[in-house]
């Protein structure tokens, strides 16, 4: 297939990874972030860092929603979901993630009713049919998905539908970064930028980066030699001393932005003084919660909620791996006492978790290298 | 949730301008399409859908692209599939 052609050519590839390597300066070691799990996933499912020179290190950045999530706010869900009049909807992602004490599965099996969504639509209609109840939606994720959140309460608040609420736990990417770029115990060269996020962000909010941290940033796709372009552009950047914000994604990525999704996110949600971010402790202006306007439709004003900080479990090393400072495998429960099936850390949960997309990707493929050697 | 999936539209309703049924690999679901531009999609264009919104219009060769990427991914894509034919979006 042409398509397959195009974006999936192993010679292209090998090309770009020629390229890649020949830009690479010798002796120097070049660290770049991709912040976005979709990325994380694409690179280690094709096993893209065994086409990068060793000078070239990918670390994984903090952008997974569901990783980022502190236990506390699983618990004050799980509190809301207790109530025998709620029900509590969220995405699927949200299902296994552990709290302080125990997991929404762990509740839904304890009798909480518990019910997983594709969309806040979804639980919208739930509260329609079920006048009765209480239909609270814990809203998760960055600007990709916070607009829906926005666009649901809008309808709620149109249709007079007054059993509905959204506990909301929608984060913003800015700070995230920001927070990295000011960590001491990071240095980095440049960033790949979100794709999805971009979509509704556009590429300017990333400026900074680059004019005030001298680092650049290139908005990248998710195909495999997306990622490898995005890498050449960075490299491409650095050798020729510029520093710049750049969109490789321009096919999907508008530059500034979907302003409708932007002015819809203006008028229902807005930031709140700070947030805690799991592994990355609390960061100011980094997350949203509904306006004035909408207050009525926001669960933490309508249920008591308990609100208590949960540390990490001193094993759990997420924190590390989402600022990019350890490598997945370098976590010491990792795959041993913490996996998909069981895990202790957030990282684990969603597929694009850092260690869930190493776990599931890692081994097969170095299973593969020892066969292919073993020719 | 973060996988934006691509659907082509196959109708659309007068009385409904938010809302527009789409094709997602042979699943038929009704999605919203009130975050793009009054107008901006017609049937046989392609979205990028996420949580039941389309947040973005891609051509076809992109759609066909991030279909064939989805496809490879396997479980992960099974299970957005799936919370997808689950969803009754009015």
């Amino acid at each position: 297939m042409r398509f397959v052609d195009e974006f999936r050519n192993a010679e292209q590839a090998r090309a770009l990874a020629a390229r890649i390597a020949a830009r690479c300066e010798p002796g120097r070691h070049y660290k770049f972030m991709e912040v976005c799990g979709g990325h994380t996933h694409t690179i280690y499912q094709h096993g893209l860092e065994d086409y990068l020179p060793e000078s070239v290190e990918l670390v994984h950045g903090p952008g997974c929603p569901v990783c980022v999530i502190p236990m506390g706010r699983v618990d004050d869900a799980i509190a809301i979901a207790r109530r025998p009049e709620v029900i509590l909807t969220s995405f699927g992602d949200m299902m296994r993630v552990p709290g302080g004490d125990g997991s929404f599965l762990d509740a839904k099996a304890a009798g909480a009713d518990i019910r997983m969504v594709y969309s806040p639509l979804d639980a919208l209609k739930l509260a329609r049919a079920h006048p009765d109840r209480e239909v609270v939606f814990m809203a998760i994720g960055f600007e990709t998905t916070a607009p829906s959140t926005a666009v649901t309460v809008r309808r709620a608040a149109a249709e007079g539908l007054a059993n509905f609420s959204v506990f909301c736990n929608h984060v913003t990417i800015i700070p995230a970064i920001k927070a990295i770029l000011d960590s001491p115990d990071q240095r980095l060269d440049g960033f790949l930028g979100p794709g999805h996020v971009s979509t509704v962000i556009g590429c300017e909010p990333y400026r900074f980066i680059a004019e005030r941290y001298g680092k650049p940033l290139v908005v990248a796709g998710f195909e495999p030699l997306d990622i490898l372009h995005s890498i050449d552009m960075l490299l491409a950047q650095l050798e020729q001393g510029r520093c710049e914000i750049e969109n490789q994604y321009s096919r999907v990525v508008p530059w500034d932005g979907n302003l409708t999704a932007l002015k819809t996110l203006a008028d229902v949600l807005e930031l709140r003084p700070f947030f805690e971010w799991r592994g990355l402790g609390f960061i100011a202006h980094s997350a949203l919660k509904l306006t004035e306007r909408y207050a009525a439709f926001d669960a933490e004003r309508r249920f008591a909620v308990p609100g208590v900080r949960v540390a990490d479990p001193k094993s759990c090393q997420c924190g590390e791996v989402l600022k990019g400072v350890l490598k997945p495998y370098e976590c010491k429960v990792f795959g041993t006492a913490c996996t998909p099936e069981t895990p202790i850390g957030t990282c684990m949960v969603s597929p694009e978790g850092a260690c869930a997309a190493y776990y599931n990707f890692g081994r097969f493929h170095r299973q593969r290298l020892l066969e292919v050697t073993a020719r | 949730m973060c996988l934006g999936i691509p659907g082509e539209v196959v109708e659309l309703h007068a009385d409904r301008p938010d809302l527009a049924q789409v094709d997602v690999s042979g699943v038929r679901r009704a999605i919203n399409i009130g975050l793009l531009e009054p107008g901006e999609v017609g049937v046989g264009d392609w979205v990028l859908i996420h949580v039941g919104f389309a947040l973005s219009k891609i051509d076809e060769a992109e759609a066909k692209a991030a279909m064939e990427f989805l496809e490879s991914i396997g479980q992960a894509y099974a299970d957005e599939l799936a919370a997808l034919q689950s969803s009754t979006i009015e």
